[in-house]
C-alpha cells in the first residue's frame, strides 16, 4: 500500500530479508538442495557433487533460522518449536560434512552407549548390526524431513488447486470434487495409507502419493472454504472488472490473501505426515532399508525386548517425538500470532 | 431430521459401493494374484509353475472368472450375510473377522472409558479460567502428548513401566488364552495420544461458553460459582466435544493398526496390515468396508448429535 510518488523507504538488510520473496528464496534454498541430495544421491554421486550440493543450503537454513526467532520474539511457544524444528533441519543439511561414522558399516553389534573401542567412542552405542546409532539418529532425519516436506507440499499443491476450483468456480466442478473427497475422507487415513502403498509398493515416491491421496481432499476442503469466503470481497470483484484470468484470479489474488490458516495447517500436517512416514516405515510399507531412518531404526530392534538394549528403541522414538513437538509448538505459536493481530 | 439421516445412509450406502468396486478392479491385477499365489505356495514353486498348473491354481481359488463376475457373486453373498472365504486362514471371513473386531472393540471400549473422562475433566478445568495456570499447564501437557506418536509412546511405556519396572507384560500377543492384564499397556498408548486433542477442543469450547452474557450474569446474580459451572456452562460447553469424541472413533481405526503391530495384539488392525501384505482380496474387502462404515456411521451420529443437542441449528 505505499504511495507510488514517495520513494520508497529505506529498509535495512534484516528487513528486506523478511520480505516475502527473500523468504521465499531461501527457504527454497534450503529445501531444493536437501531434496535433491536425497532422492537423487546416485546421479549427483556419479556427478562428483553429491556433497557441494548442500552448501547453499546451510547458510540459507542458519538466515532463516534467524529471522524466524527475530520475527517470533513475542511466542516463547513458537520459538522453542522453531527451535527444535531448524536443529533437525540443520542436522539434515550439514550430517555429511560431520565428523560421523558411517552409518551403514556394521562395526561392533550391541555395544552400549559411551563404549569406547580403540580410538572410537559410541556416544550412543551400536544397533543388531554393530552400526553407529548416533550417526544413524543424524542420517536418519534427512530422509524422514525429505519425504514429510515433499509429500506436505505435493499434497498441498493438489489440494490448493482442487480447494480453488470447487470454491471459486464452484457449480458442477463442486459436486464433483467434493463427492471424491467424500469418498477418500470416509477412509480411516491409516487403512487408506496400507491399500494404497500395497498396491504402489513401498518406496518414498509412493509415500508421496499415499499422502496426497490421505491429505489433499482435508486441504482441498480448508481452500475450498477460505475461497468461498473470499470470492465475494472486493478485491476479487476489482480484479474480474479488469479482466484478469480466472486461472491468474484464483493464485494470485486469492491465494495470497488465505495464506494465513493455510500455513498453520501446513505446520500440523507436516507433523502429522512425519508421523505417518516413520509408521509406515515400521509397519514395513514405507522406506527401504538400508539407508538410517527412524522408523526403520523402530522396526529393526522392536522385539528386541530387554531392558539393557532399549536405547536402540529410545534413540529413534526420543528423535521423531521432538521433530513433531517442534512443528506442532511452531503451528501452536503461530495460531497464537495470527490470532493476536 | 428423518431428511438428513435417510440421505447421509443414502451418501453411505453409495460410498460404498464405490469403495468395494475399486477395491475388486485393483485386486483383480495379475500382480495381486500372483502375490497370492506366492505367498501361499512359496516364491520358488510359482516360479517353476507352467501356466497351465497356474491356471488350474487360480481355477482352484476361484480367481479365473472375470472380475465382474466376481464382484456380483461377492454383493450377492454379502447381502446373505457372506463375506467369502479368507485365502490366508481358509476359514469365513465373517468368521475371522469376528474374533478381531470383538478383540478391538474391547480395546476400543476401554480407551474411551478412560480418554471421555480424562479429556473432559482437563478441558474443563483449563477452560473455566483462560490464562490462568491451570489452563496454561493443561494445553502444554495435551500438546506435549499429542505429540509424541502412537508409536513412540508405545516405545516409551514398554521400556518404562514393562521392561524398567517389570510391573506388566511387554506383549500382548494373548498366547496363554484372554489376559486383561495385557491390554494396559495398548490402552494407555492410545489414551495418552488422543486425550490431549479432545482436552483442547473441550478446553476451547468451555473458554467460549465463559465469556458468554449468561454466565456473567448467573456468576453477578451470586450463584455460587460451582453451580454456575455444573448447571449452566457444562451444558453448553459439552456440545462441542461431543461430536469431536464421536468422531476419534474414525482416528481409533487408524490408531489401533500401529499399536496392534507392535504389541503383537491379535486385533482389527493387525488383521488388516496381515491381509493387505499377504493380498487376501476377500478380507481386505471385508476390513475396508467395515472402516468406511464405522467411520461414516460415527460421521453422521456426530452430525445428528449435534444437531439434536444444538438448538440454535436445530430451529434455525
Amino acid at each position: 500500500m505505499t504511495d507510488t510518488t514517495m520513494p520508497a523507504p529505506r529498509l535495512s538488510l534484516v528487513q528486506r530479508l523478511k520480505r516475502p520473496t527473500a523468504l521465499i528464496v531461501l527457504s527454497v534454498l534450503m529445501v531444493i538442495p536437501l531434496v535433491a541430495y536425497v532422492m537423487f544421491g546416485e546421479p549427483l554421486a556419479r556427478a562428483g557433487i553429491r556433497e557441494i550440493v548442500l552448501i547453499p543450503a546451510i547458510p540459507a537454513t542458519l538466515i532463516l533460522y534467524a529471522l524466524a526467532m527475530s520475527s517470533w520474539r513475542e511466542s516463547w511457544v513458537a520459538i522453542l518449536g522453531g527451535t527444535l524444528v531448524f536443529f533437525w533441519v540443520f542436522v539434515a543439511v550439514s550430517v555429511p560434512f560431520l565428523p560421523l561414522l558411517d552409518p551403514n558399516k556394521p562395526i561392533r553389534p550391541f555395544a552400549q552407549p559411551g563404549t569406547e573401542m580403540g580410538d572410537i567412542t559410541f556416544w550412543l552405542g551400536t544397533d543388531l548390526k554393530g552400526r553407529d546409532m548416533l550417526s544413524r539418529m543424524l542420517w536418519g532425519c534427512q530422509r524422514v524431513l525429505v519425504w514429510g516436506v515433499t509429500a506436505t507440499a505435493v499434497a498441498y499443491v493438489v489440494g490448493c488447486i482442487f480447494g480453488l476450483i470447487a470454491g471459486y468456480i464452484s457449480g458442477i466442478w463442486d459436486e464433483i470434487i467434493s463427492f471424491i473427497s467424500n469418498v477418500l475422507l470416509s477412509f480411516p487415513v491409516m487403512v487408506l495409507f496400507i491399500l494404497i502403498l500395497n498396491y504402489l509398493g513401498p518406496s518414498g515416491f509412493n509415500i508421496v502419493i499415499a499422502v496426497t491421496f490421505a491429505s489433499a481432499p482435508a486441504i482441498m476442503r480448508i481452500v475450498r472454504g477460505l475461497a468461498l469466503d473470499n470470492k465475494t470481497r472486493d478485491y476479487v470483484f476489482a480484479a474480474q472488472t479488469r479482466g484478469e484470468h480466472p486461472f491468474r484470479i484464483m493464485v494470485w489474488e486469492l491465494l495470497p490473501n488465505v495464506r494465513g490458516p493455510i500455513i498453520v495447517d501446513a505446520c500440523l500436517r507436516l507433523g502429522y505426515t512425519t508421523v505417518a512416514i516413520t509408521t509406515l516405515t515400521f509397519l514395513g510399507l514405507g522406506l527401504q532399508p538400508p539407508d538410517p531412518d527412524w522408523g526403520l531404526m523402530i522396526k529393526e530392534s522392536a522385539n528386541l525386548m530387554v531392558l539393557q538394549f532399549s536405547y536402540m528403541l529410545l534413540i529413534p522414538a526420543l528423535a521423531v517425538s521432538s521433530l513433531i513437538l517442534g512443528f506442532n509448538l511452531m503451528a501452536d505459536g503461530l495460531r497464537e500470532m495470527s490470532l493476536r493481530d | 431430521m428423518l431428511k438428513l439421516i435417510a440421505r447421509r445412509l443414502l451418501q453411505m450406502v453409495l460410498i460404498m459401493a464405490v469403495v468395494s468396486l475399486i477395491l475388486f478392479v485393483v485386486f483383480d491385477s495379475d500382480k495381486f494374484k500372483k502375490q497370492i499365489a506366492v505367498a501361499e505356495l512359496g516364491g520358488f514353486s510359482v516360479a517353476a509353475m507352467s501356466d497351465n498348473d497356474y491356471r488350474i491354481w487360480l481355477k482352484s481359488k476361484g480367481l479365473d472368472v472375470p472380475v465382474y463376475e466376481r464382484y456380483a457373486q461377492w454383493v450377492g453373498g454379502l447381502l446373505q450375510g457372506d463375506f467369502g472365504k479368507s485365502f490366508e486362514k481358509n476359514a469365513p471371513v465373517s468368521k475371522v473377522m469376528g474374533e478381531r473386531l470383538l478383540n478391538t472393540g474391547i480395546l476400543a471400549f476401554w480407551v474411551f472409558a478412560l480418554m471421555i473422562p480424562l479429556s473432559l475433566i482437563f478441558g474443563i478445568v483449563a477452560g473455566m479460567k483462560e490464562g490462568s495456570f491451570q489452563d496454561r499447564s493443561v494445553s502444554f501437557i495435551a500438546v506435549f502428548t499429542t505429540s509424541i506418536p502412537e508409536i513412540a509412546t508405545a516405545i516409551l511405556l514398554t521400556v518404562i513401566v514393562a521392561l524398567g519396572l517389570g510391573w506388566l507384560p511387554a506383549k500382548s500377543a494373548m498366547t496363554g488364552g484372554w489376559n486383561s492384564v495385557e491390554l494396559i499397556l495398548p490402552v494407555l498408548t492410545l489414551v495418552l495420544y488422543d486425550f490431549g486433542y479432545v482436552a483442547r477442543m473441550t478446553r476451547a469450547s468451555m473458554a467460549e461458553v465463559m465469556t458468554s452474557q449468561y454466565i456473567r450474569t448467573a456468576v453477578l446474580k451470586g450463584i455460587p460459582y460451582a453451580r454456575v459451572i455444573m448447571r449452566h456452562a457444562l451444558r453448553n460447553a459439552l456440545i462441542a466435544p461431543f461430536t469431536v469424541i464421536v468422531l476419534q472413533l474414525n482416528w481409533l481405526l487408524s490408531g489401533v493398526v500401529v499399536v496392534e503391530v507392535f504389541f503383537q495384539f491379535n486385533g482389527f488392525g493387525k488383521m488388516l496390515l496381515e491381509a493387505a501384505l499377504f493380498g487376501d482380496v476377500y478380507v481386505i474387502q471385508a476390513a475396508t468396508l467395515v472402516a468406511v462404515f464405522v467411520a461414516v456411521l460415527s460421521q453422521i451420529i456426530s452430525d445428528v448429535g449435534y444437531t439434536f443437542l444444538n438448538p440454535r441449528i436445530r430451529f434455525s
